[in-house]
């Protein structure tokens, strides 16, 4: 469950950013989670809820905007969309691809007060 | 959100619904909705990576290793795969060539690092408690108390895990996953992330082979699927088959780092980069 771990990192990243910003409370946070990252969107917000608890993010509304993953295909040289890093290439349907996008955890924004 | 204008309305339409230009009237559509500034309510762009702070934990470990001239290999792989055993016969062929030092990390017990201690190297064991993996900052701290000697080879054993060790970088040079054949040959592709962030493949167990039904070249062929990069070395911690490749590539990857820094300072002034 390094989704727990993972979101003790948000809420630290929360909290110095309200030292730093000066807000008190967070209503709302977007996290773009890549397709190809390691992490279970409902085991993220299970997480939150409870690493949550009692923090100035309690409560507070967690929207998840999904990236899709990128590839490069080393046999063909196009650059295609891929649902996970063991995909063929959906062009020539060879292996390996090298993973170019979708696989960030990043905080995009916040709504606070 | 609406992306036009900020406000927390997810599903309203008024941006999408034609409107006549001409006529500036505001009295439609939710009142309060779209007037910032009524509410303390505002909005921070933040754009930052969730694994952020542990990256730092893990460039500054990369820093304390590379001025001493330390090789940090992560050895990651699933409970069972013959880790520690792996561990204990390369540091009893290696102790005599170099400078070894353990960090055994696993949720409870000492046993591993006792198990290295007997060898005579040494060792720390770090629990996680619930945690299901080692970080950059629980390696830090353990550094402080280990103290590797400078141009050391520093083996960080991580919890038996092929999941959440994939995310965390610890500052090392190289994960190294370790897979044995007696597990499933579809591993790499089950557990894609961990083998798509080790350089190296340690399949294990291969003496095994003659009783099992392990497609080898199916397994390495998974492995480069999602790493087309990843080395592969067979071998056997039991038989010793093998070893001797693993111990090439340490001799190597060695060779990769640069020499012990914090002397070169003194000495020369050089900043040490390879």
């Amino acid at each position: 469950m390094h989704e727990l771990s993972l979101c003790e990192s948000v809420m630290q990243i929360l909290e110095d950013n309200a030292r730093l910003q000066g807000f008190n409370r967070v209503k709302a946070l977007w996290l773009e989670i890549g397709e190809l990252s390691c992490v279970e969107a409902d085991a993220l917000r299970f997480s939150f809820e409870v690493v949550s608890r009692g923090t100035l993010a309690e409560g507070a509304t967690l929207e998840i905007i999904s990236v899709p993953g990128l590839a490069w295909c080393l046999p063909c040289g196009k650059h295609v969309a891929v649902k996970q890093r063991f995909d063929a290439c959906p062009v020539c349907g060879n292996f390996p691809l090298q993973v170019s996008g979708g696989d960030e955890m990043k905080i995009k924004e916040l709504e606070v007060d | 959100m609406c992306t036009v204008c900020g406000c927390g309305e997810a599903d309203h339409n008024t941006h999408d619904t034609p409107h006549d230009h001409t006529l500036h009237d505001y009295g439609q559509g939710p009142a309060g909705a779209h007037a910032p500034g009524l509410t303390q309510a505002r909005m921070v762009r933040i754009e930052q990576d969730i694994l952020g702070k542990n990256n730092q934990y893990a460039a500054a470990n990369r820093r304390w290793f590379a001025q001493r001239g330390i090789l940090a290999l992560n050895l990651v792989s699933s409970p069972g795969s013959g880790k520690t055993t792996l561990l204990t016969r390369t540091i009893t062929a290696l102790k005599g060539k170099y400078s070894l030092a353990v960090i055994e990390g696993d949720q409870q017990t000492a046993n591993d690092a006792e198990r290295i201690r007997a060898t005579g190297v040494r060792a720390l064991q770090i629990n996680t408690g619930k945690g299901c993996h080692l970080d950059a900052h629980m390696v830090g701290h353990g550094l402080q108390t280990l103290e590797p000697e400078n141009d050391a080879v520093l083996f960080i054993e991580n919890v038996g895990n092929l999941v959440c060790p994939a995310a965390f970088d610890l500052g090392e040079a190289h994960k190294v996953a370790i897979l044995s054949v007696t597990e499933g040959e579809d591993k790499p592709i089950k557990y894609p992330d961990m083998f798509h962030a080790a350089d190296l493949l340690l399949l294990n167990k291969v003496d095994l082979l003659p009783y099992l039904q392990f497609d080898t070249d199916k397994c390495i062929d998974y492995a480069r699927r999602v790493n087309p990069a990843i080395k592969v070395i067979r071998l056997s911690a039991t038989s010793g088959e093998g070893m001797h490749d693993w111990y090439r590539w340490i001799a190597a990857a060695r060779g990769r780092v640069p020499v012990n820094n914090l002397e070169n300072h003194h000495v020369s002034g050089n900043s040490g980069k390879s």
